[in-house]
């Protein structure tokens, strides 16, 4: 059932990827592409529980609390400079 | 094959192999949404999906694969920890998305920031023309 559960899995999960990455390759502004950029690291995240699920060992937990920290710092970092830059309104 | 088809083990599998899928569509969920939805403010919602919920299927599906108490801490941890920090990313994003007009305004159902803005403006305004006048 473990490997019917990983296929599956890793499926849904490839197709996630290839969707977010469109959106950060497409993302008309660069808040959408820092956006897409966290829910990729999201994505990261969960291959990494599901590895950790499936195989029952916990050696990805510290990489998984890494993972959240450099998300969290990437996007506040970016959203911060962004706000500063651009002055003329467009539309996304 | 087997003697007692419904065993405690074969159940905490079972809920966690459910927890593990869920846990993977609410990514795919999320990479639905941010292809069809219009705008950055609607997209920054359907983001949140994975990282919170998603994550705690994810980790409750690792503790029950461990089979062992003292992992849970940890998990409880690693998500409360990521419960921290999201609304914290997302203020910014929405913020800076707000600031810079990334927003379809008609969408929108009610706007209260709108009204801070324009008072915070009219005051910078007024304090213009005093400083211009004297």
């Amino acid at each position: 059932m473990m490997q019917l559960v990983l296929t599956v899995t890793a499926v849904v999960l490839s197709l996630a990827a290839a969707g977010v990455i469109i959106r950060i390759a497409r993302g008309p502004s660069l808040l959408d592409r820092v956006l897409a950029a966290d829910v990729l690291l999201g994505i990261l995240g969960a291959a990494l529980c599901i590895d950790m699920a499936v195989n029952r060992h916990l050696n990805n937990l510290m990489l998984l609390v890494a993972v959240s920290i450099i998300g969290f710092i990437g996007s506040v970092t970016v959203a911060r400079f962004v706000a500063d830059r651009r002055e003329q309104p467009r539309e996304s | 094959m087997n003697p007692e088809p419904f065993s405690a083990d074969m159940v905490i599998d079972a809920v966690s192999a459910v927890f593990m899928v869920v846990g993977a569509l609410m990514s795919l969920a999320a990479a639905v949404g941010l292809l069809r939805f219009p705008d950055l403010l609607s997209r920054m919602h359907a983001a949140t999906k994975p990282q919170v919920l998603g994550l705690f299927l994810l980790l409750s599906a690792v503790g029950l694969q461990m089979r062992s108490l003292w992992v849970w801490p940890v998990l409880v941890v690693a998500w409360i920890f990521q419960l921290l920090t999201v609304p914290v990313s997302a203020h910014m994003v929405g913020r800076a998305g707000y600031r810079t007009k990334h927003l379809h305004r008609e969408r929108l159902s009610s706007d209260e920031l709108e009204a801070v803005v324009q008072h915070a403006a009219r005051k910078r305004g007024s304090t213009d023309e005093e400083q211009r006048g004297g």
